[in-house]
Formats: structure tokens, sequence, C-alpha cells
């Protein structure tokens, strides 16, 4: 392992000027000249839609490309509870710096200070922008905008469009996006996957991508490549993410020498319906805004298999007021799923499986009424009553802890741009602005704050400095990187083996679930370790792809991303295995105090490890990122 | 379901039936299932990704068909072309503001009537349902959806007869039928949309048209 050090490019001077500063020190692109770049956005979600929306007005040429067939249905869509922004409309204490402050805290003190004040500042114009363009946020009677409360905050800054908060954040997106398409400033192709990056002399200049309908490979040039591709959730096989959300970008890209940070945060959502069965593809989110109405609670006595309202109040614990009582339910993501997973160990969960807690709207209902409660939360309890036939109005909820998102993620630095020149990476495909654990509510905030308002600034700098180059595909960097790309997938067609990528991704799911999954340990990561690259093994000699290459091919399709999955997941557990203490999402058993809470190393652990790839199957080599924090104090995460 | 079938095909290498989903929560609108001959099966307000094996008896033969319409062509088993929305959306469905420069949110007060009235529309999935139901292959209600949502609110309006002609233009462009009142769109729309969106996309019409005439 060598250590060299990162830059971050974060710039000098107080924390509240560096961005203002850093906008001044930026070189420019005059506007004239805007429309002799291209830009390759790969991703729609509301990372890539709001980008290359933003850059096309700007006028850049912009060329878009997402794997469903529309840019409306990238996954931010199912987002459901709401999106933070610094408003303080609710006159409750709010600023700028406490939203930093809470997501440094939130992020257990393992994310770049500069960076997340940025969010911070940007996140009150993100609500201005989705207002602008007709998102209908909740309202108030008077007419002005509803707030709600998200974990790890003591502040009501949230707002929200019922249950489908990111469903709308995305259509205004898209909408912004569609208007650029009809006017001829983005080409959008969906229905296509990217395959590789592409470099010339050492910059990122083009990707290879496959035409999903026609099977075609081909490549596009471009002056420079934006990811905004996602998380890579689905390296557990059973998440909430959806099916197609994949690493498959980002790793590739990774493979060409872009470093893959922090790859072992990862967030186990605290409240997800449980698993019911073996042949089970996908978990489903209940929002963490339940959480604000909702207690949790499990019987007191291991074993107790009476009906919830049959257990007395004396028998309950409601075990997150009591440990956390200041945040109570609202204690953040990580510290609940634990929470969770601890009584569910200790033999008091609920439910057939055993794996479950209750969240219980008795006490709400009680106090608000039906009506109320249905008001806000009605779209999410017909959703839960029609995937468990149980009705949440009567009988508590069951939920249990599943894998929802990444904060891990490709490096950047400030101007959000890899350590590849020229690679820009945003939204949860980048490991920026989160630390070892994200916050309710602030990814939506991350993804439309890179892409509205900071990449449109910032991409200009690297393209003053290189110039519109103008790159032919006919040059040999793509000739070969799509002959790779074609090689690699008649690869996967010809195994003619007995199995689905879908089963082997069930199989490698578990092995991380197991290993890498809520809590960690050594001697679990070097188990891992071990079995990954064995079924990556047999992965390559017993896999089955049935049809052909030349044409729509979704079992090609799954196989190609299990493949970088399968590689991806070793990572994932170096990383795990690297990080010798506990902090946020990663929580390793030997590093905890007497009460089971996590325990940082700061002395040695204070700085983002960044890794370069170095070969399948050798351990990518550490780069190292220290983490200074001028402006708050490392203290213990304290939500009691 | 359909997982389980394929896994089983695969087995005995025979190519699964290839079919369009992606979210398995009924938002993304990707699942295009016509099922027993209903666009997303037979449960009401529910797309064919959440539709559960229990809304069935064992043993029945189910019946899985594309979305047909003149305006979707099929691309292969039951995964259809549903670009025209997309389309219909570049034409008009949209507030014409730039990024930067937006006035603060609370600048204007938003009735909650008008907000929640715009969120029922804007609640579309744009997965295609209703034209599918259709006999007529007709894309009113989705349209319909989206001008309401504008129409509803302060931030529609400066656009909102453009918007309108825009958006119906490219319908009919793309192939889509007319509307002759049948409501089978509003009866399998998984989303609960209601007629009355026509009605409301109609007035606006007609004002954009009437006013190009006068
Ligand atoms: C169920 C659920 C609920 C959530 N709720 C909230 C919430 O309430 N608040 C909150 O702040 N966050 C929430 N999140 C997290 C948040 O939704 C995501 O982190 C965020 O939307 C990600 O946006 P994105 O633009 O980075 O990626 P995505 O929206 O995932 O978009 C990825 C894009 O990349 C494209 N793509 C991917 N790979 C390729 C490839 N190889 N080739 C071509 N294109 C590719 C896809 O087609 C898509 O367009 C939730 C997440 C889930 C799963
Ligand atoms: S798969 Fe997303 S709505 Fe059905």
């Amino acid at each position: 392992m060598s250590s060299n050090q990162l830059d971050s490019k974060v710039p000098s001077g107080p924390l509240a000027n560096k961005w203002d500063k850093h906008r001044f020190d930026m070189k420019l692109v005059n506007p004239s000249n805007k429309r002799k770049y291209t830009i390759l956005m790969v991703g729609s979600g509301l990372a890539g839609g709001s980008a290359a929306a933003s850059l096309a007005e700007l006028g850049y040429n912009v060329k878009c490309f997402c794997f469903q067939d529309s840019p409306r249905r990238a996954h931010s869509i199912a987002a459901q509870g709401g999106i933070n922004a610094a408003k303080n409309y609710q006159n409750d204490g709010d600023s700028i710096f406490r939203l930093f402050y809470d997501t440094i805290k939130g992020g257990d003190f393992r994310s770049r200070e500069a960076n997340v004040y940025r969010l911070s500042q940007v996140s009150v114009n993100i609500i201005d922008q989705c207002v602008a363009q007709g998102v209908p946020f909740a309202r108030e009677y008077g007419g002005l905008l509803d707030n709600r409360s998200f974990g790890g905050a003591q502040v009501s800054r949230t707002f929200y469009a019922r249950g489908q908060t990111g469903q709308q954040l995305l259509l205004g997106a898209y909408s912004a996006l569609s208007r650029q398409i009809g006017l001829g400033n983005v080409e959008m192709y969906p229905r296509t996957e990217m395959l590789d990056l592409v470099l010339v002399d050492g910059h990122a200049k083009g990707i290879v991508i496959r035409d999903l309908v026609t099977g075609e490979i081909s490549s596009y040039s471009g002056d420079t490549v934006v990811l905004g591709t996602g998380g890579y959730g689905r390296v557990f096989y059973l998440s909430t993410n959806a099916m197609g959300c994949n690493v498959t970008a980002a790793y590739r890209a990774h493979k060409r020498g872009a470093f893959f940070a922090n790859p072992c945060y990862t967030q186990i959502h605290p409240t997800c319906i449980p698993v019911a069965g073996e042949h089970q593809s996908k978990l489903t989110l209940m929002s963490e805004s339940l959480r604000n109405d909702g207690r949790v609670w499990v019987p007191k006595k291991a074993g107790d298999k009476r009906p919830a309202n049959q257990i007395p109040e004396n028998e309950r614990d409601y075990y997150l007021e009591r440990k956390y009582p200041s945040f109570g339910n609202l204690a953040p993501r990580d510290i609940s799923s634990r929470s969770a997973k601890e009584a569910c160990d200790a033999g008091l969960g609920v439910g057939d499986s055993g794996r479950g807690v209750y969240l219980d709207f008795a006490d709400a209902i009680g106090r608000l009424g039906q009506n109320v409660i249905k008001e806000r939360y009605g779209n999410l309890f017909e959703m839960y009553q029609r995937i468990t036939d149980d009705n949440p109005y009567d009988v508590p909820m069951r939920i249990y802890p599943a894998s929802h998102y990444t904060m891990g993620g490709l490096w950047v630095d400030y101007n959000l741009m890899s350590n590849v020149p020229g690679l820009h990476v945003i939204g949860e495909a980048n490991f920026s602005d989160h630390g070892a654990n994200r916050l309710g509510a602030s990814a939506l905030m991350q993804g439309l704050a890179d892409g509205y308002f900071v990449l449109p600034y910032t991409i200009a700098d690297y393209l003053a400095r290189v110039g519109a180059q103008n790159i032919s595909t006919d040059r040999q960097e793509f000739k070969d990187a799509e002959q790779q790309a074609k090689e690699k997938t008649a690869k996967l067609i010809s195994i003619n083996g007995k199995r689905t990528a879908e089963s082997f991704h069930r199989e490698l799911g578990r092995i991380v679930w197991d290993n890498c999954g809520m809590a960690r340990n050594e001697a679990g990561l070097k188990k891992a370790l071990h079995l990954i690259p064995e079924l990556r093994e047999q992965f390559w000699a017993d896999l089955n792809v049935t049809g052909e290459s030349g044409s729509l091919n979704q079992s090609l399709e799954t196989a190609g991303r299990v493949a970088d999955f399968m590689e991806f997941a070793e990572l994932l557990c170096q990383d795990a295995l690297h990080r010798e203490e506990s902090c946020g999402g990663h929580f390793r058993e030997e590093y905890q105090s007497d009460e089971g809470e996590a325990v940082r190393n700061d002395k040695d652990f204070t700085y983002v490890a960044a890794w370069e790839h170095k070969g399948v199957g050798s351990p990518a080599a550490l780069h190292k990122e220290e983490l200074e924090f001028e402006n708050v104090k490392l203290a213990t995460r304290s939500y009691k | 379901m359909l997982d389980i079938v394929n896994e089983e095909l695969a087995k005995t290498d025979i190519e699964p039936i290839h079919f369009d989903h992606d979210c398995r929560e009924g938002i993304c609108g990707m699942c295009s299932l016509v099922i027993n001959g209903v666009p997303h099966g037979p449960q009401a307000a529910t797309t064919a990704c959440q539709l559960h094996m229990r809304s069935f008896k064992d043993g029945d033969a189910i019946y899985i068909e594309p979305f047909r319409a003149r305006a979707f062509p099929v691309i292969k088993d039951t995964i259809v072309d549903r670009s025209a929305f997309d389309r219909i959306m570049q034409a008009g469905g949209f507030v014409s503001v730039n990024t930067g420069g937006t006035p603060d949110a609370n600048a204007i007060a938003i009735p909650k009537t008008a907000s929640e009235s715009a969120m029922d529309s804007a609640a579309c999935i744009g997965c295609g349902a209703c034209v599918a139901a259709c006999k007529n292959g007709s894309a009113m209600l989705f349209v319909g959806a989206k001008v309401s949502q504008f129409a509803d609110l302060p931030q529609g309006q400066p656009e909102k007869t453009a918007r309108a002609k825009a958006m119906v233009a490219q319908m009919d462009t793309e192939g889509f039928g007319n509307c002759s009142n049948y409501s089978e769109c509003e009866a399998v729309c998984p989303k609960d949309i209601k007629v009355s969106v026509i009605a409301k996309m109609n007035r606006e019409y007609l004002s954009a048209t009437v006013k190009t005439l006068s």
C-alpha cells in the first residue's frame, strides 16, 4: 500500500467565503465559446438531469445517456421523504451553519468541511428553483411551504411533496431537461448503457456504450465526461434500489484509473419492509418521515409471540426513546439500524422470521386522529398494506433495516472532478458530502446541488484550461476500448454454463450482507475476501446468458452488471477491513464502547481512503486525503 | 412473479420473457404489462410490479401482453417504445425557467387546495396504461395531467395557452387517438388520475385556439 496525499483543491480562507472566492478565482468559458464544447453526461437522475439541463441552458452541447427508456425513470424517482434546506422558514433556529454542522456530525466527522458548507449554502437555492419549475411541495393553510423533521436534526427543515418528493423533484429536473432536448441543446440517449471510459492522453474524453435495443456497441467523444450514475447499494443484492441500479459506470471508470473513495461507507436504512421469501429480489423502503409520528419498539421478553396489541405497555421496550432520549425515534439511520439488529440478535424480533421490529402509530392516531395521519402518510400506509396485507392503522408496521444508499463513490476534488482529469462525478456516484453516514433528505439536496449549482460553474474551470478539442472517435483509443467491450460481452454469452447471473448476484449479496453489512469484523471480512474471488471464478465458468448480444437482451445486461459487482465487492471488503475503527455506517465490532456505541479512531483514520485499481484480484492501492477540521471540533457523536 | 418464470426458463435454456421494470415500487412507470386483458392487471390503482400473486387463485392461467397502441411500437416481447410521451413533454411540458435567478420559494403563497390539486395531477408516472386501455389509443389523460398541474399553479400561468397547444399538437403528430369519453383510462390509472384533468385541459386548449383565432 502506497499512500500519496490527494489534493482536494479546497480554496483557502474562511469557510463561509470559500465558495464565493472560488467562483471568482475559477476560469470562465466565454458565452459564445460554450457551444464549441461537448459534455457527455451519463445519468439522468436528479444529479445528471439537473446538470444536463443547466449546462445546456448555459450554451454547452450536451449528450445525455441513461439505461431506462426515459430520463424520467431514473431511480431518484423513488425517493419518498423529502429534501433538506436551511431556509429557516419555521423560525426554529436553523441556519446554514446548523445544517452544515448537522451534516458533518451526522457523517461522523468523515467528510470534507468545505464541500458540506457549500452544500448547505446552495440548499436554499434548490428550493427556490424547484418551486419556480412548478414542483408542488406541501403547503400550509396560509399558502406557504410546509416542513417536517428528519433523523439527526432537531429543527424542521425538510421540504416534501406527499411521500413522492423524489418523483416531483425528478419530474422538475426532467421538465427542464425536456425543454432543452426540445430546443435541440441536449441529445438524449435512453436505453443506452455506458460500458467503458475512454482516455486520450490521460484525460477523460469519451465513453463506450451499448445500445440496449439493437445491442450495438459504439462510442462517443466529448470534451469532458460526467458520471451521475447513482449508488452501488445493490452489491448486497437485496436493497431498496431499483433493479437496474449498478456500479458499472463508476467501476469501469475506476478500472481506467479513477480512485474509488470510502466504499465501506454504506447506509443500511432502518425502516424497510422485512424480507418475506427466498425469491424476493427487491426490498421496499418505508420513508424515515414515518419516524416523526411512529414509535419503534420490541417486546421486552424474548420469544413473546403475542399479537402487538395484546402486549401491555410495560412489557414493551421503546428502545430508541430509552437509549437516545433527546433524539428518540429520530436517531440517525446507522444508529437506529444497528439498534434494530441488536434487538433481533437478542431474540426480541417480531414477525415470523424474527427479523423485524414494530413501528407503531397508535399513539399518534390517538393524539392527532386518523385523518391527520392519513394526510401525512396515506400513500405510505397504502403501499405497506399492499405489500404485507396488514393494515397499519390497526396493527403496528413491522420494519427491518435494508441496504439503501452508498456514501462511498468515486473520489472527487472540490470541483467535483476525479483524479482523472476531465472526469467529473456528481450525485450518489461520488463520495463527496456525507462522510460515513448520510442524514435523511440530504441525498436529494446533494444531487441537485451538484447538478444545478456546483458543476455548471466548476466544469468551466476545466474546459477553459484545456480548450475545445473536437476529438474523433476514429482514434485508436476509442477503437481499442470498443474492442475490449465487445470481447467482454462475447465472453459473457459464450460461457454457456448452468446458472443465471441473478442467482450469482443473490449469492454474492448474501456473502456481502453477512460479512460486510450492519456489523463487520476482521474474521468475517477475511472470510468474504476469500469467498468472493471463489464465487467470481464460478461466475466466469458457469454463467448462463440466454439469447444473443445483437438485440435487446436483459439477461446479458444483468450479467454485465453482476460481473462488475463481483469485482467491486472485493474492494468494498478490503476497505472495510483496512478501516480499523467504527464510524457511521461502518461498524466494526472490535471497536465499540461498553454500551455498544461506535468508537472512532481519529488519530489514525481521519482521512478519506481513495483506492487505485491494480488489476482484478490484486489488492487496490491506498491513497489518502487527510481531513482537516477547522470549524467544528471532532467529538463523539451523541444523540442521547 | 415473472422473475421466477424467467429463472425456470433460463434453466431450460429458453430465452426469458423480456419485460420492462425497474423500481418495483409503482413509481418509476417502467412496468407495462397487460394482465388478463387489463393494463397493470386486475387490482385498482396498482401497477403491475406491485400486483401480488395473492390477487390470483392457485392454478389460474394468467395472460400477459404488451401495452398495445399505435403510438407505442413493440420492441421485443412485452417491451414497447413510449418515447412519444417524452416528445410530448419536450413540446411544452415545462415552465420555461433557467437555473438560477428565481425568487424566494415563499415569495408567492399558493393556496393549499391549489397545490394539493396540482399534486394529484403531478402524481402521474407516465406509464402509458391510459393509452393502452383506450379504444382510440388516446393520450389525453397523460397530457391532461401535466397541463392541469401547471394550470393549478401560478408558475404555470404565463405559458398556459402555449403549453396546451404545443402538447396537444405533438400528441396528434405522434398518432395518439381522440378522446371519446370512455373513461377506461381513469379505470386503469395506477395513480388514480381523474378524467376531470381532461376537461381542464380542453378548457385550456379551447382558450388557446380561441385566442389564436381572434
Ligand atoms: C427508496 C429510496 C428512497 C429514498 N428517499 C430519499 C429521500 O427521501 N430523501 C433523500 O434525500 N434521498 C432519498 N433517497 C436517496 C436518493 O434518492 C438518491 O441518492 C438520489 O436520488 C440519487 O440520485 P442520482 O442522480 O445520483 O442517481 P439516480 O437517480 O440513481 O440516477 C442514475 C442515473 O444513471 C443512469 N445510469 C446508471 N448506470 C448507467 C450506465 N452504466 N450507463 C448509462 N446510464 C447509467 C441511470 O439510467 C439514471 O439515469 C432514497 C433512495 C431510495 C432508494
Ligand atoms: S417497475 Fe416501477 S412502476 Fe412498476
